[in-house]
């Protein structure tokens, strides 16, 4: 307190919640933020939303910032819906009368019909929320932070929102996106910044930094991780980390009739994909898991040899073991990525042998079934009827 | 350090508005009475302390020894400004704790805190006010021309009240010890002006230690406007006013050094 006069006095204990993080960020770009709990992310966007102020540096912003921190703010539970909307948009700072002018906008995005007119607190919590939500982006700033407040609400709602959140990136706004889900930060932003205890670890493409946080959530002991990030030609990128007990030796497609190598597979075809795992210790559980990934980072398919109930057990140092998965394939065309995982149980949070992102590259070729669009292939045929009315 | 602080509460005057009426009807929610309780209860106490103490003072009036309701009206007249300094100062001293939240997630000018806080116990210390000329009326006495003293009167209390509110409020963030000791002394506050007897059962000694008292003045000012129809002491007030100008001052200032580090404890 004595500092408040101008006296120099040293602190008694100093904790950094956030130091040395710097990035830039321009109009219509988006950055994701992740980083585990405690590491940072709240204090960054306080900082930016300029409710903290920074012990050392400076955060310098062009334009109005909206940081949707927690919704609703400032609602009171005696108000109506009408009324709240009117005081939350007051305590943004906007005039009455645009606010007036805009509620038609906000009370039909809210979509909670009469509950409008009704106090708060006999709404839902969803109800509340899209309300809160409404109101929040009801006029839109050069600058919005997210923090983890779109992960309440129902899936159309959710829908609803990230819809209105990519509009305002279109329209030119700079994006700042916190949250826990992975999937929503590769398909909404181009770069992410990483954060562990208080520092900025990495910052770079999405796909990078996606796939080393999810390194970084499963190592035990720091001491026995290594990521290693490998960019190929087309564009995909290979991350492997693990403790390396078992790892991976061969990984390969084959055609299930020819045993022919296959770099592209044709909609329909039969398939034998074999990874061959070598155990460089002693491995008393072996748990095979994969991933098939789109282009965009989606999981289209994916299971473990935990789930199938086929472990392999009590493997010897140098011995090797073949795993095949046959399948049919019914992708759709494009680009996919099998990601495969040596693991003990089910997930790969107890013992994370190998974990290797995108091993194995392959594009799916529509050429002999009829033209279709979309991730998978269904074998369908239209039976057309016309009215007997000749 | 004015200029912005002025700017930044008119762009905010209807949530400053709305968070008043807010607050009003909060007290009206479910209950049968509501908005009639804040002013039952300064007029219960005056009513208490008339039944104990009426047969002592009430010979110490002035020009009023035989009338049964004088000391109930000089009660009331001190009671009407010390409500408002108390009202104020209570909650002025959990204001950023009871708002740590917003404080510490949606950038806002803090001055608006201040000005509900103010607002809110204005309007309460009106119908308090209300009340009070009706029960004048209804005893007998019409308060005369100088009952135009009051809104200045008001002014200042609410400058007294507020400087001293935001001193201790943010100090109490820091300190919270502070909001457990300024009831007591708000207690001993009470005690120390004339509100509940007169001054001239006070001896000239101790008369210098009521004048230490803020409120003092203040109390005086009311019960001259109320119930003696004569003006108040304008020297007394003049001085006052000033020191308390310089309180405001000092207490934003002190706010706005200790704001950085508010949001931290919060």
């Amino acid at each position: 307190m004595l500092s408040w006069f101008g006296v120099p006095v040293a602190p008694a204990l100093e904790h950094w919640a956030l130091r040395s993080a710097s990035f830039d960020l321009g109009f219509g770009e988006a950055v994701g933020i992740v980083g585990q709990n405690g590491a940072g992310k709240s204090t960054l966007l306080k900082l930016i939303a300029g409710t903290l102020s920074p012990t050392e540096g400076e955060v310098r912003i062009n334009g109005r910032i909206a940081a949707i921190l927690e919704l609703g703010m400032g609602f009171n539970p005696e108000f109506t819906g009408r009324e709240n909307v009117l005081h939350a948009t007051g305590l943004m700072g906007f005039s009455r009368e645009t606010v007036l002018e805009a509620m038609p906008g906000i009370e039909a995005f809210a979509e909670i019909g009469d509950y409008f007119d009704q106090p708060v607190r006999t709404y839902s919590s969803g109800m509340q929320m899209r309300v809160a939500f409404a109101v929040a982006t009801a006029f839109r700033p050069e600058v919005l932070i997210v923090d983890e407040a779109l992960s309440v609400g129902d899936a159309y709602f959710q829908h609803k929102s990230f819809a209105r959140i990519r509009e305002f990136k279109q329209q030119g706004t700079a994006l700042l996106f916190v949250t826990h889900g992975l999937a929503d930060i590769r398909t909404l932003c181009e770069r992410v910044i990483l954060l562990d205890k208080g520092r900025m670890l990495r910052q770079g493409p999405a796909d990078e930094i996606v796939d080393y946080y999810n390194a970084l959530i499963a190592e035990k002991e720091a001491a026995s991780l290594a990521v290693d990030q490998v960019r190929h030609k087309s564009g995909w990128l290979r991350t492997r980390s693990g403790t390396g007990e078992a790892t991976l030796a061969g990984f390969r497609l084959t055609d299930a009739g020819s045993g022919e190598e296959l770099q592209s597979l044709r909609v329909g075809q039969r398939v034998i994909l074999t990874a061959r795992v070598q155990a460089n210790e002693d491995v008393p559980r072996l748990v095979l898991g994969y991933m098939l990934r789109d282009r965009v980072g989606q999981t289209v398919w994916g299971t473990n040899t935990w789930h199938t109930k086929q472990v392999v057990e009590n493997l010897r140092a140098g011995q090797v073991v073949e795993f095949k998965l046959r399948f049919t394939c019914t992708l759709g065309p494009g680009s996919y990525a099998f990601s495969p995982a040596l693991v003990s149980s089910d997930t790969h949070l107890e013992n994370n042998y190998e974990w290797t992102d995108n091993a194995l590259v392959f594009e799916v070729i529509n050429t002999d079934k009829q033209y279709f669009i979309g991730t998978n292939w269904l074998d369908a045929a239209f039976e057309i009827q016309r009215d007997g009315s000749e | 350090m004015i200029a912005p602080n002025v700017a930044g509460a008119w762009r905010y005057r209807h949530f400053i508005l709305s968070s008043i009426r807010g607050e009003i009807r909060a007290r009206f929610v479910r209950s049968r009475m509501g908005g009639l309780w804040m002013i039952i209860h300064p007029l219960a106490q005056a009513a208490i302390y008339a039944l104990v103490l009426a047969e002592i003072m009430a010979a110490k009036l002035p020009g009023l020894a035989n009338d049964r309701f004088a000391y109930a009206l000089y009660l009331l007249s001190g009671m009407l400004g010390w409500s408002l300094f108390s009202d104020l100062i209570s909650r002025c001293l959990t204001l950023f704790i009871d708002n740590g939240n917003l404080l510490k997630k949606m950038p806002f000018p803090r001055i608006c805190l201040a000005l509900i806080v103010a607002g809110s116990a204005l309007l309460n210390n009106l119908l308090l006010f209300l009340a009070v000329i009706a029960v004048f009326a209804l005893s007998g006495h019409v308060p005369g021309a100088q009952i135009l003293w009051i809104p200045a009167l008001m002014l200042l209390t609410l400058a007294v009240g507020l400087g001293l509110g935001l001193l201790l409020g943010v100090v109490n963030v820091f300190v919270r010890d502070v909001g457990q000791v300024v009831p007591v002394v708000l207690q001993f506050g009470f005690w120390l002006a004339p509100i509940a007897y007169t001054l001239d059962i006070v001896p000239p000694s101790m008369r210098r230690v009521l004048y230490l008292n803020p409120m003092t003045p203040i109390v005086r000012g009311y019960q001259d406007a109320l119930l003696f129809d004569r003006a108040p002491d304008i020297a007394d007030l003049g001085v006052l006013a000033l020191a308390a100008l310089i309180l405001l001052g000092v207490a934003l200032a002190l706010f706005r050094r200790a704001s950085p580090e508010m949001v931290d404890v919060l």
